[in-house]
């Protein structure tokens, strides 16, 4: 099927040739061909130098043969990238086989449509055979048409959340290895991860990764592209060592910090735009081992802004200085000093009053510390913390609350319901804001605040404004994360009843991350600019850019 | 001492003078009578005894429209740049400023009326809640448009205030039905609209009023009325009240009552919180808002 690719293509050439000749402007079509026919006889001449290992991956795959012929365009690539690998490390071979059952469903889907698809190609073809085209060239411009339903109302997702498109694992394998500088070889390019396990169909379009393969496992020893303090940064945040947004924020901003006192110049280079593509291959490694947050982000858009404003008669010292101090005070402003204004405003305002009953979710960094500080400003309440498995976050906020001396509660989030009428006001931290006014927390937080609803209990926000982002989402499945499945099993009583969960065909776990909640349920969000309503984010979004 | 009870006693005439003027712009006067007269040596100075002005103000009056209308007052002149060398030429700066201050806010009450005497329909039976200057304004423009309407005003005890509106609005020769409290629930299947005004208009975009205002916003809404509250910005408060017992104890009661009683859970509040979730539109001198452009305005106008 490839090698029908050659044969024709000189024959597609000439026709081009004559249609430039006659005069006549190549339409979109014909430039689209030119361009696939330029990328396919490059992947020919890399294919050469694979054949021997294609040839073994080839038998081992017979499912993914019997695709139609609509498909082979894109096969080839997605064989390439876990190919490539195997020549670093062992490990990703079986990875690859084992994201082999996770294409499986989706294919049987993909399967029906691109049947139909051949039989739409093979109309085409015959049409098309008339005004001299072949139909092979229909059929790799089709598979950009939407293997996701969503292409015609929306433009252009991010490439991190189309998983089950083919096209664009195609794309960020190729984005992956033009970050690597050029004079290293291929082997020192950042791996992709590939995904573990079996994924619910609605949040197929999502990584799911698993903690036993870490990215690190297949980088080679040493890789010079990554620094080690953002290897070892990578591997706190895919084990859950580093977790909670604040946390992730600041140890990504100390680390960036290492990095830039490590940096050296490069000859004829400048170091605005040099740092700047230093940090990309970091940035996508970071992103491998765990979806970036939404304050990551924005703290990753500050120090980018910062490199590119530093001028060139700049000497090297001086401009590492000034970044050093920028990300040191960027870390006490947005965070350290936030946290501090938003506890004052919370407890000045009285919103933390004599006789509360308090109810908290998971351990928020921002929520545990104004508890504190109005528990130190003598005010009398108690907290009820609520926790949910797998994470049993709840833990960790108990402890740091029993610690300073507050009486708590505990509950599994099961008994909200029966514990809400003795709440007087809950308090909820978030993991960023959204343009619309929707809150973005822990899973979970949505099913609080809609009980506290009900109950008519007051519902207020916490959250730093950096945390705040420009995007819009109306529901959870969008955009999310999947944490590992195996989180889910437990053993109790000597006996584990998921254990063997991957055997089981019609079983998926689903481990999700966040959760989106509607302004209408949220009363009032604390920032350190000072309490507004959920509707009014965008309004800070707005005085925002303006300061900038 | 004596300069707070020279305050007191101008602060009392100009109420008296002029009963038609919102107790906000008779403290607004005082404070830029005040200021004229104030002999202090330094900005910083200046504005604090501004500040325990107002406070001293709130003391006679305890509405919230009056410490609303001090802060927002302080804010407008001291938003300029007040670099000048001479202290003296700052202080005319303020007094200036003062003086527009004032000129706008007079303005405000027929800007309020233009914009919601259109809502007023023909032959539209309102609801309104005891006696506030404001809506009796929009009712008046409304009748000078040859507009047929007819009123239901609630009595509204402890003071019987809306026979007091009710009077005001026989003279304008508009139909006028006095109710119980207690009524409301009963009159509202017959009401087209509910209009009101607000003593003050927190950040979430609720509003503070005289205590029934909350009943009937409840019940509006279970009713589907349109809810309507008339409001001049000078009323926006930067309070931000989660429910009835957030509001801080000095507005619930009367200044008097607060200095008298001595245990204040057994006095009757005269104000309540109407949350914005009940409100259908607010009419300001700034414009028609919703309740959420109301945390825009208000960052607008105090950041």
């Amino acid at each position: 099927m490839a090698d029908s690719g050659v044969i024709d293509g000189p024959g597609r050439k000439d026709e081009i040739e004559r249609a430039k000749s006659e005069g006549k402007d190549l339409t979109k079509e014909e430039k689209q061909r030119l361009r696939k026919e330029k990328k396919q006889q490059k992947k020919i001449k890399e294919k050469k130098d694979d054949k021997a290992s294609q040839e073994n991956e080839k038998e081992k795959k017979p499912v993914t043969s019997a695709a139609p012929a609509s498909q082979p365009p894109t096969q080839p690539t997605v064989q390439k990238a876990p190919s490539a690998v195997p020549a670093t490390a062992p490990v990703s071979v079986p990875a690859s086989e084992a994201s082999v059952p996770a294409d499986k469903p989706t294919k049987t889907k993909a399967e029906l449509k691109a049947e139909r698809r051949a039989r739409q190609e093979a109309e085409r073809a015959s049409k098309q055979t008339k005004k001299g085209e072949t139909g092979q060239q229909a059929a790799t411009s089709k598979p950009k048409a939407p293997p996701s339903d969503l292409q015609p109302v929306v433009k252009r997702l991010p490439e991190h959340i189309q998983v089950d498109n083919p096209d664009v694992l195609k794309k960020l394998a190729k984005k992956l290895e033009r970050q690597q500088t050029p004079e290293h070889y291929a082997a020192k390019k950042i791996p992709l991860r590939s995904d573990y396990g079996y994924k619910v169909s609605l949040f197929s379009h999502l990584h799911q990764y698993s903690r036993k393969a870490p990215l690190t496992q297949q980088l080679s020893i040493p890789s010079t592209v990554i620094h080690p303090a953002i290897v070892r940064l990578g591997l706190q945040y895919s084990h859950g060592i580093v977790a909670g947004s604040n946390a992730r924020s600041v140890a990504l901003l100390h680390a960036f910090k290492q990095v830039i006192r490590d940096y050296t110049t490069p000859q004829n280079e400048e170091l605005s735009r040099d740092l700047v593509n230093k940090l990309k291959p970091y940035i996508s490694f970071l992103n491998q081992c765990r979806p970036l947050s939404a304050s990551m982000g924005n703290a990753i858009k500050y120090i980018k802004k910062e490199i590119s404003n530093i001028p060139s008669n700049c000497k090297e010292d001086e401009a590492k200085n000034k970044l050093l101090n920028c990300i040191e005070s960027y870390i006490n402003e947005k965070i350290i000093l936030a946290g501090v204004a938003i506890a004052k405003c919370a407890i000045e305002k009285q919103k933390i009053s004599d006789g509360d009953v308090i109810l908290v979710y998971g351990c928020s960094s921002l929520v545990n510390h104004i508890l504190c500080k109005a528990f130190e400003k003598n005010r009398k309440f108690r907290v009820i913390v609520v926790d949910s498995r797998p994470r049993l976050e709840g833990k960790e906020a108990l402890r740091r609350l029993v610690q300073k001396g507050i009486s708590c509660t505990y509950v599994l989030i099961s008994a909200v319901s029966y514990i809400l009428p003795e709440v007087s006001k809950v308090f909820l931290g978030a993991h960023a804001l959204l343009a619309n006014g929707y809150v973005m927390s822990r899973v979970g937080t949505s099913q609080i605040a809609l009980v506290a609803k009900a109950f008519n209990v007051p519902v207020l926000v916490c959250c730093e404004t950096y945390k705040f982002c420009d995007r819009v989402q109306t529901d959870s499945f969008v955009s999310n994360e999947l944490d590992d499945p195996d989180d889910l099993i437990v053993t109790r009583k000597g006996t584990t009843p998921l254990e063997g969960w991957e055997n089981e065909s019609s079983l998926g776990l689903l481990n999700l991350v966040y959760d989106v909640t509607p302004p209408d349920f949220v009363d009032l969000v604390i920032t350190e600019l000072g309490m507004i309503p959920c509707t009014s984010v965008p309004v800070v979004l707005r005085v925002k850019n303006v300061d900038q | 001492m004596k300069e707070r009870d020279k305050l007191v006693e101008y602060f009392r005439d100009q109420m008296k003078k002029d009963p038609d003027m919102a107790s906000a712009v008779a403290a607004i006067r005082t404070l830029l009578e005040f200021l004229k007269r104030d002999k202090g040596e330094t900005i910083l100075g200046l504005r604090e005894s501004l500040t325990s002005a107002t406070d001293c103000l709130t003391g006679v009056d305890s509405s919230v429209a009056v410490s609303s209308g001090g802060e927002l007052f302080l804010r407008f002149i001291s938003l300029t740049s007040l670099e000048h060398q001479d202290l003296s030429r700052c202080k005319k700066v303020m007094e200036e400023r003062g003086e527009l201050f004032l000129e706008k806010i007079s303005m405000s009450r027929t800007k309020v009326a233009k914009l919601c005497h259109t809502f007023i329909k023909d032959g539209a039976k309102i609801l309104t809640h005891s006696y506030s200057r404001v809506v009796l304004r929009v009712l008046e423009k409304a009748a000078a448009e040859k507009k047929r309407f007819s009123v239901y005003v609630t009595e509204s005890q402890p003071d019987a205030a809306g026979q007091h509106m009710a009077e005001a609005l026989r003279k304008l020769n508009v139909p006028v039905t006095v109710v119980l409290d207690a009524a409301v629930g009963y009159v509202l299947e017959k009401v087209d609209l509910v209009i009101v005004g607000a003593e003050g208009v927190v950040e979430s975009g609720g509003i503070i009023n005289k205590i029934g205002t909350y009943q009937m916003a409840l019940c509006s809404k279970a009713h589907n009325k349109p809810f309507y509250v008339v409001a001049e910005s000078f009323k926006f408060v930067r309070l931000y009240p989660l429910n009835q017992q957030d509001v801080p104890d000095k507005f619930k009661y009367k200044a008097d009552t607060l200095k008298t009683a001595k245990n204040l859970s057994e006095e009757h509040p005269i104000i309540d919180y109407t949350p914005p979730s009940l409100i259908t539109l607010l009419f300001t001198d700034l414009g028609v808002l919703t309740p959420s452009a109301v945390s825009d305005e208000l960052i607008k106008l105090y950041l």
